[in-house]
Order: C-alpha cells, then structure tokens, then sequence
C-alpha cells in the first residue's frame, strides 16, 4: 500500500463517524493500542517538549525503510501519533520528506498539528520527515 | 439540583448582554468557563468601540479639532471612571498600558532604574510567569536578588516565611491578589503593610482580582495597581497600571516617543507630566474607551452580591466534582475565588481538556503560565474551569457530567 493509499484509507475509517466524540472514542483506543517506548528509552534526546504534552520520537532506518516508534503522556496526542506512524512507516525515505500528510486535515484534526497547540505533534512530524531527510542523504 | 441552588441575581438577564454566549460550537451550547484566561464582551463595549471607529476615530490630546477634542473627552472619561472605580486618589495616577504584564514590566524597568546591586525584590510561588521574568531580568541588570514566599500544599502563602524574608534589603514587594491556577487569594493588605514597615514598595498583580471583587487601592495602601482590560470584560490591548503620585513623580521615563515629552531640542527634553509621561505614543484609544465603558457596566452590578455568586458556582463545582473517581483538587486555599483547577488519577489535562472542547466545553488546560506551581504540585498541569458571574448553576452540571463522560472514555 503506498502512503497515498494509506492515508485514503483512514480518511474511509472516519468518515463513518458523524459525532465528535464517536471519533475521538476511536482515537482514544488507538492510542491505547499503539506500543509503548520503555522508559529506559524515554531520554531527553528523543522528547520532544510541547506546552501541553510531552513526545518521545524514536527513529530507526531498516532496509531502506523508515520506523519510527513514538510515545506520549497524554492519550490523544498518543491515537494521533498512531495514525502518523500507519502512515508514515516502512515507508522510502524520500517518500516521507516529501509526503503531504493531509489525511490529517481531511478528519478534522488538523487543530492538532497547529502550532498554538504546541503538543509536540508538529514538531514531532517535522522530525519525522527531518530524520528521513537525512536517510535519504546516505 | 441546579434548580435547587438560589440565584443570587439575574443571571438570564445578563447573559443577554454578552452575545458571545448564545452560540453553539460542534453542534453544542458554548459553555464559558475559561474566564481566567480572558472573558467575554458585554454588548456596550463591543458597541462602543464599533462606534468609536465609526463616527469618531481621531488622534488624542493634540488636535484642534472636532473629532480629535471628542476622542479625547471620551478616551480621559474612561481614565476617570476607571480612577473612581479603584479609588484612586489621583486622575494622573491611572497609567493607561496595554495590559499587566505591560504594567509589571514598567515597574521593572522604571523603578528597577531606582535599585542597586544587593537590594532585594520579593515574589510569591504562585506567580504568573509574568510577574517572575521581569524581575529576573531587572535583578540580571541590576544585581539585585530575587526571594521568594513559599506556599503550603493548599496553595496559601506561608506569611510566618514572608516576615522572614522582609528586612531593610527588600527595596520591592510584588504579589498577585489571585492566583490565576489556584484561585488563593491573598492577604494584599497584609502583605503590603508588613513590606511598608520595611520600607519597600509593593506591587499587586490584580489581573485575576479586579473583575471579581471591589478594589480599593487606598484601602488596600499598595503602591502599584496592574490589571489587563480583557478580563474585566473590556477590549484587549489595554490595561491599567496605578501607581502613587510621589512614586510615579521619582521614576525616570520607560520609553520616549510623542505625548510623553514637554520640550525637545537635540540638546535637551523635558518630560511631560503624569500621566503622560509614562504613556509615549498614540495610546490603544478605542481600547482605552471601551474600558470605561467596561467598568461603568461593572457600576452597575453589585460587586459583592457578584463575588457571592461566584463563589457559590465554584463551591458547587469543587462538590460535585469531588463525587467523581480519582478527582484532586489543585488550590484549596480557605480564601478562595471561582478558579476550580484539577486533576483526574492516571488521566492527563490536555485529553480531558480536548475532550470537554469537543462537548462544547471551554476550559484551559496546561500549567497556566505558572510552570513553578506545576513543579511545586509534581503534575504536568491543571484542567481548570474559572466562573464569571455569567455563568451559570446548570453550567457547572453540564461541566461535571463532561468531565465523567471524559473520564470514562479514557480509563
């Protein structure tokens, strides 16, 4: 599935829901599901400081392709982060540098990438892409 | 029951005057209750400033003409109404700025220019972030050392440690009146007499006081007054900073521009006199107006029958919010104002925050500028719910019922 095709498909997965609560339910145990960075890993050169809540970005190169495993002390940031890392992992490098990630926007949680949240999630994005820039550098 | 509780005064009838109120967000009836951070319009202020725009937008205190002579009258009322609302002795000691943290930073540097390496300048742990960076920056400029009133665990101020902080080296005191995390209220009066006998001068942070209670600057004896317009129902931009005329007549100017000058040549200027001297450049004039307005609205309501009101919205809020699983309080101070700060076991501020937005809920969530009393409680922040006399008893059930709905989707 390329990363195109991935983000259409959470744009489907949502759009059943007509009640913001029904989404952010679905969220919630999103961020529930997604895997925790241990604590020992849980240094300050993989937070990232927002004014609201905290984000751990890990970043790996394997085969060519980029995984990221992330973490946050609040549940939502965590569902969100979920969503970026379906989409964004295993994917090229170049893919991610360049990648326009308006799935985000299509759901309506685009508030949450702006910058007056400062919840970490945009710079944790920017990272992201940061990193597979300097992959795709190699 | 809300229908149960006794409504002090109308509130219906002054909701109405606040448009802001009667809208939905996500299909829901906005419910307010983040007044800490700003609060919302009374029609008369948003008209004035419409009709300011309108029909007299000039430039103050130098034209000849009509419309610059009316913008004048009207932007001085509001000085004067402000004046009488504080009680404040003098006309010249109401500064027009652009908000508290204007004001603070005025003192800072304008007194600051009156301190010398050694002296010291003492602030309390629930500080906003804006009545703590000032003084670090003077006491960087100037060598000066900053002291700081401890809090007990129920976010009161522990006076027993103030008095021993206070000695001949404490040349400025500066405390908030509220707490805008907390809700405490603190004993100004006694703060500001303790510091007098020491012979240095206090500043009250009056940001989080002025729009629930009767200030009295004389009563009160403080030397500095500061307050931000928006949250006492007034425009933003604009603020007041009082201060005594024999204080005020000793500080050299903070900055030189036009209208705070008597005379320049290249060689020399002289400064106006007070106000003026302190409020260089063309003002926030409809800012300045609007403010009047703001508080001649105020005049009209009975201040303690609204601090009476407020209270009991709080005190309804912390007791059904106590009934929920995990509940802690943030700031149980005795003396306490409508700032319900909490947190949820186990749960993070910024979800429930989220969450209650999506319920049409406004409330702040985060360490309210205040990161040294996150640091103090060991959390990350506070969900906090501040009340207005606009609010409302059923409000403050919808709040609650909000808040266990969030907290059952993200246990």
């Amino acid at each position: 599935m390329t990363l195109e095709e991935k983000q259409q498909e959470i744009v489907e997965e949502f759009a059943v829901f007509d009640d913001w609560m029904d989404k952010y339910e679905y969220i919630i145990e999103l961020g529930k599901d997604l895997p925790l960075i241990s604590d020992d890993k849980k240094t300050d050169d993989r937070l990232i400081e927002g004014c609201q809540s905290r984000v751990w970005l890990e970043t790996d190169v394997v085969d060519g392709k980029m995984q990221f495993t992330a973490d946050s002390d609040a549940i939502i940031t965590k569902g969100i982060i979920g969503l970026l890392i379906q989409v964004m992992n295993n994917e090229d490098p170049k893919t991610i540098a360049t990648a326009d990630l308006h799935f985000i926007r299509e759901i309506g949680l685009q508030e949450h990438l702006s910058p007056t949240r400062a919840n970490g999630l945009l710079s944790m994005v920017q990272k992201m892409k940061l990193s597979a820039l300097k992959a795709a550098a190699v | 029951m809300a229908e149960e509780k006794t409504i002090a005064f109308d509130v219906e009838s002054i909701r109405e005057q606040f448009p802001t109120l009667s809208q939905q967000v996500y299909g829901k009836d906005l419910v307010y209750l983040d007044n800490g951070a700003t609060s919302q319009k009374p029609k008369v202020v948003i008209d004035a400033i419409g009709h300011y725009y309108t029909l007299e937008n000039s430039n103050i205190h130098r034209g000849v003409h009509f419309l610059s002579q009316q913008a004048t009258e009207h932007y001085e009322h509001a000085r004067k109404v402000i004046q009488q609302y504080i009680n404040a002795p003098l006309e010249e000691e109401v500064l027009f700025t652009s908000g508290t943290t204007a004001g603070i930073n005025l003192v800072a540097f304008s007194y600051g220019e009156l301190l010398s390496e050694g002296d010291e300048i003492i602030i309390s742990a629930m500080e906003h972030h804006s009545n703590i960076v000032p003084w670090q920056i003077l006491c960087e400029r100037k060598g000066c050392i900053l002291k700081v009133i401890p809090m007990n665990e129920h976010g009161e101020l522990m006076m027993d440690a103030y008095s021993n902080l206070l000695s001949h080296r404490t040349k400025l005191v500066a405390v908030t009146h509220i707490s805008n995390t907390l809700g405490t209220i603190n004993p100004v009066k006694e703060i500001t007499r303790m510091a007098h006998e020491q012979g240095a001068v206090v500043l009250i942070d009056g940001a989080q006081s002025i729009q629930h209670m009767t200030v009295d600057v004389q009563e009160l004896d403080c030397d500095f007054y500061a307050f931000s317009g928006h949250k006492v129902f007034g425009p933003t931009g604009v603020g007041i900073l009082y201060g005594k005329k024999a204080i005020l007549d000793k500080m050299p100017p903070y900055q030189g521009g036009g209208d705070m000058i008597e005379k320049v040549t290249f060689e020399k200027t002289t400064y106006n006199g007070l106000p003026h001297k302190f409020e260089a450049g063309t003002p926030n004039i409809s800012g300045g107006i609007g403010l009047g307005v703001a508080f001649e609205f105020l005049s009209g309501l009975d201040m303690d029958e609204v601090e009476h009101y407020e209270k009991e919205l709080a005190t309804y809020a912390e007791k059904e919010l106590l009934k929920l699983d995990g509940m802690r309080l943030i700031g149980t101070a005795k003396e306490k104002t409508s700032v319900v700060s909490f947190i949820v076991e186990g749960l993070h501020p910024f979800d429930i925050g989220t969450l209650l937005d999506k319920q049409g809920i406004a409330v702040r969530t985060g360490h309210h500028c205040t990161q040294p009393v996150m640091d103090f409680f060991k959390i990350p922040g506070t969900v906090r719910a501040s009340f207005a006399f606009y609010n409302t008893m059923a409000e403050v059930d919808i709040l609650v019922k909000g808040v266990e709905r969030s907290i059952n989707m993200l246990r």
